[in-house]
């Protein structure tokens, strides 16, 4: 199967590969996983005081569309605050990259991965800050 | 012997529809529905009838290559139970267990440059088999009940072994590879 342009372009130069350190309280993690296809996703935010995304990085082991959907979405994220990166589709991503309907489920990792993300910044920030903890 | 086209994997094979399989059986009866639904029987047969029996011999293979796997054989009778798979949009978000799925992953993909490759990638292998062999005890055991409860802990289970199987895959090429190498 032919990979677009790019998702190439992803899979030769991803961007912002790497890690942040997990238990900084700026810092959110997603990991994900594709039971199918056994790709493994991490994707981790560093987030300032106004909530806004500062930085990205992932690290991701699975075939290139799943590289390119990670790679793709830390450049989408980075100056988006989370309310807005939480808004962003699988659909987005797919469309960007011109996925084809086997590679749709890389798409759904790289959402679920930056959902994930979120939700782990929220909980640290929120346990870290020691501030207005929400009862909910 | 049962080789009517609707039967189940199990049914087909005469064997009793549970995830404990007998391994000398299963292969003797796959010799047997071999033999029975091989082409060369039927070459001088009607049309139709040579058809069926392509059809069940097909069918026999498939049967085979899901009831020797114990995963592809548990993901088949938890569909037999009901269990529906949705393999595009479940994904599993159990961060300890996907966390060292990924340092195993890095591991591996660091495996030759180290001093010895193959007994590193040796080590590997060991780990994953040993996690294999626990969670495919705890998937027997899953799979004797069959309540909402237990489907789903199967389930889990079988989600977890897929990243293990994909990275067991991986380690035996790059083992072979290595093994070609020396």
């Amino acid at each position: 199967m032919a990979y677009s342009d790019k998702v190439l372009d992803h899979y030769e130069n991803p961007r912002n590969v790497g890690s942040f350190d997990k238990n900084d309280v700026t810092v959110g993690t997603g990991m994900v996983g594709a039971p199918a296809c056994g790709d493994v996703m991490k994707l981790q935010i560093k987030v300032n005081e106004q909530g806004v995304i500062e930085d990205a990085r992932f690290k991701t082991y699975g075939c290139g569309s799943a590289i390119a959907s990670s790679s793709l979405l830390t450049e989408w994220v980075k100056g988006k605050t989370l309310a807005e990166a939480g808004q962003i589709k699988n659909t987005q991503i797919a469309e960007e990259l011109e996925l084809p309907p086997v590679k749709i489920h890389c798409s759904v990792l790289a959402e679920d991965a930056i959902k994930a993300a979120i939700e782990d910044y929220s909980k640290n920030h929120a346990a870290g800050a020691g501030e207005e903890k929400k009862t909910a | 012997m049962p080789s009517d086209l609707s039967s189940n994997h199990f049914e087909l094979f005469a064997l009793p529809t549970s995830f404990s399989v007998e391994q000398g059986l299963l292969s003797a009866r796959y010799r047997e529905l071999q033999q029975a639904t091989h082409p060369d029987r039927f070459a001088s047969a009607p049309d139709q009838e040579r058809r069926l029996a392509l059809q069940r011999a097909a069918q026999v293979n498939e049967a085979y290559q899901v009831l020797k796997d114990p995963l592809r054989r548990a993901i088949y009778l938890l569909s037999l139970r009901g269990l529906e798979w949705n393999d595009e949009q479940d994904t599993v978000v159990d961060t300890e267990f996907l966390m060292a799925q990924m340092e195993r992953r890095e591991a591996l993909s660091e495996v030759r440059a180290t001093t010895d490759p193959l007994d590193q990638v040796g080590r590997i292998l060991d780990g994953v088999g040993t996690d294999i062999r626990v969670m495919t005890e705890q998937l027997a055991s899953r799979l004797l009940e069959t309540d909402a409860a237990a489907l789903a802990q199967a389930k889990d289970l079988v989600r977890r072994m897929q990243f293990l199987y994909k990275l067991r895959h991986e380690a035996q090429e790059l083992e072979a590879e290595l093994e070609d190498e020396r």
